[in-house]
């Protein structure tokens, strides 16, 4: 065995463990740690996509000395490491990008806590990511969900308490749901290895025995995950949660938490039943109107909303749509799609929350919609960075929002009876995302002369520009995000391959 | 025949109706002690139907004792595993659960989330 190999099993032990010793250090050696850790993960996943890729197979990492059928295991495909090395990146570039921000709202004596989430979060969402063991993939759900309350609630006012109280009330309906539906599995199969139960649930399928409880089972774990991602109808919390913590808090849980779950929910369908059986059942067009519901509801919810931040939120539910939308369509091509829907999203989403936080630092520290007035001038890499992200999120060519719609679009052809609804909301949604995104960047470049001042809440000898100088992390980060933004965009060809290889290997 | 089944496994279906009383309290109900009493309900539920599925009648509890090693004499050692993992887990998000609303509770002393969301929408933060 090549040590690279232990890789996946050490990224997450390291995280693991560097939450509890960061409890016993001072909040500048917290952060450093943490740096340090999240980096040396990143390279670690690095190390081992280079390893799956070269050779060209996924691996079984052995957890204790119990083989197969009793033991707990890692496995290692290159969809797996790449999404960990992404994730990885998304977290770093976050945490950069909010660091002045989290010192300045997190009391002293609390810094080192909020890197303790952190740590946490990573390690649980490494482990989401690599585990072939669903009751272990439960017990990382329940880690995750603690440790995203955690990085809500940091932020002391009535608003996060009570995002966090309703966060956790959501998030744990899920998790019963998806517990339920594990055990209703494991009783069914009598396995709780993916690999195990995948050869057992074969066998049930093909006599046809327990076929009810086996869609049970199925639709459970799907719903579960499904509320705990804040699909459509659960997403009450998720604007107060976004819009009011802190502001790496808000990138790592709009980019972050919600995909792991999403991952996991990939990992049931196509490692634990198997695509095929999914696709027969009527689980996906469940998830395929409420993506199609989201698309649209979450657009309306955002173009009524006034305060930038949460205006970014709403875009979340609808972009989480899309993803179940691409679920529901039930081809590879369509789960393809919301894959690289997954990571694009996942990197628009944080670069619009930095930048967000950008111009509202050049607004008197207003998020409300007239205060931004002329902010793209006041903050010129803000400016940039949120019409990148804008356009991106729009589908504007070149970014790599025009990429997932593209492969959305040609999924839905490959589709008999969900090609026109998925057009349709493809089709609307796109123009419902233009009508407030494109709103607000050209809000952010009307001059402020030409504007009424009565609406704002600022006076406008308050405001001031904001050099890339003054904000050194904060501009290191955008500058990252618009790259790897332009980067998804222009070169997309090898990730998709990426994405069809690991999609391969799951099976 | 439906019906015969379902009173054969009566004890299945009353951890269901359990699940059901505890996910709808979790879900309904306005007073945060109580939704934390349907989470536990709820979890509780989960735990009953798994030890009953690793259950095997006329076994005893998976601890060797005067060197009986026959995997004949013992029920099954797993779901008795996941249960107690499952309990650790419910019991830390109860207790976070409960800080928070001792945490919502002393600054709008109240436990009715509804009320609190109003209020927070009067105070526009």
């Amino acid at each position: 065995m090549d040590f690279v190999q232990n890789f996946p099993f050490i990224s997450i032990i390291l995280s693991l463990f560097s939450g509890p010793l960061s409890s016993v250090l001072s909040g500048k050696k917290a952060k450093m740690v943490n740096v340090a850790v999240i980096s040396i993960i990143g390279v670690m996943s690095a190390a081992v996509l280079a390893y799956v890729l070269g050779s060209g197979q996924e691996y079984v990492y052995t957890m204790g000395h119990f083989p197969a059928p009793w033991g707990n295991e890692i496995r290692v495909g290159c969809l797996e490491a790449f999404m960990a090395l992404f994730f990885c990146v998304i977290m770093l570039l976050s945490m950069i990008g909010g660091q002045k921000e989290r010192e300045a709202e997190i009391e002293k004596t609390k810094q080192n806590l909020y890197y303790i989430m952190v740590n946490l979060l990573l390690s649980s969402l490494l482990a989401l990511i690599y585990t072939n063991d669903l009751f272990t993939a439960y017990v990382f759900v329940e880690i995750n969900t603690i440790s995203a309350c955690g990085l809500i609630m940091i932020k002391q006012n009535g608003r996060t308490i009570e995002a966090a109280t309703r966060y956790m009330i959501m998030s744990l309906l899920g998790s019963g749901l998806l517990l339920l539906g594990i055990c209703f599995l494991y009783d069914l199969t009598g396995h709780l290895l993916m690999s195990n139960i995948q050869e057992a649930v074969r066998v049930l399928h093909d006599t046809g025995a327990y076929h009810i409880p086996l869609m049970v089972s199925l639709g459970l774990m799907s719903v579960g995950l499904a509320i705990k991602s804040a699909l459509y109808p659960f997403h009450a919390w998720l604007p107060d949660a976004y819009g009011y913590s802190t502001l790496s808090s808000a990138a790592i849980l709009s980019s972050l938490v919600s995909k792991g779950y999403i991952f996991l929910l990939i990992k049931i369908f196509f490692r634990v039943i198997g695509f095929d059986i999914v696709r027969d059942s009527k689980v996906i067009n469940v998830l395929f109107v409420f993506g199609v519901a989201g698309m649209i509801m979450g657009s309306v919810s955002a173009i009524k909303e006034n305060n930038i931040r949460r205006m970014i939120a709403y875009s979340s539910v609808a972009q989480i749509g899309y993803i179940y939308m691409g679920f529901g369509l039930g081809t590879t091509a369509g789960v393809i799609a919301s894959i690289y829907h997954v990571i694009s999203h996942a990197a628009t989403k944080s670069l619009l929350f930095v930048a967000a936080s950008g111009i509202t630092d050049a607004s008197a520290g207003s998020t409300g919609f007239f205060d931004l007035t002329g902010a793209g001038y006041r903050n010129k890499l803000a400016g940039v960075a949120f019409t990148v992200g804008s356009l991106s999120m729009v589908g504007f060519p070149m970014f790599s929002g025009f990429i997932s719609k593209l492969l959305f679009a040609q999924a839905a052809v490959g589709s008999t009876h969900k090609m026109l609804p998925t057009l349709i909301a493809l089709a609307i949604s796109t123009v419902l995302n233009a009508v407030y995104f494109i709103k607000t960047v050209i809000r952010l470049y009307t001059p402020l002369k030409y504007v009424p001042t009565e609406n704002m809440t600022h006076k406008t000898d308050e405001l001031f520009t904001v050099t890339m100088e003054q904000q050194p992390f904060k501009s290191v980060a955008l500058i990252c995000f618009i790259l790897l933004n332009l980067a998804l965009g222009l070169s997309s060809e090898p990730l998709i391959r990426l994405i069809q290889n690991g999609l391969g290997m799951f099976a | 025949m439906n019906l015969a089944n379902l009173l054969n496994n009566y004890e299945e279906a009353v951890a269901m109706i359990l699940f059901g009383i505890g996910f709808s309290n979790l879900l309904l109900q306005k007073n945060l002690i109580k939704k934390i009493i349907g989470l536990n309900i709820m979890d509780t539920a989960t735990y009953l139907f798994l030890a009953l599925k690793g259950y095997i009648a006329g076994r005893k509890a998976p601890i060797v004792v005067d060197g009986v090693r026959s995997v004949e004499a013992y029920i099954n050692p797993i779901p008795s595993g996941l249960v107690l993992t499952g309990i650790v887990v419910s019991v830390s998000v109860t207790a976070l659960m409960l800080s928070l609303t001792i945490r919502l509770y002393r600054r709008y002393h109240t436990l009715d989330l509804d009320e609190i969301t109003t209020r927070l929408k009067k105070e526009g933060l």
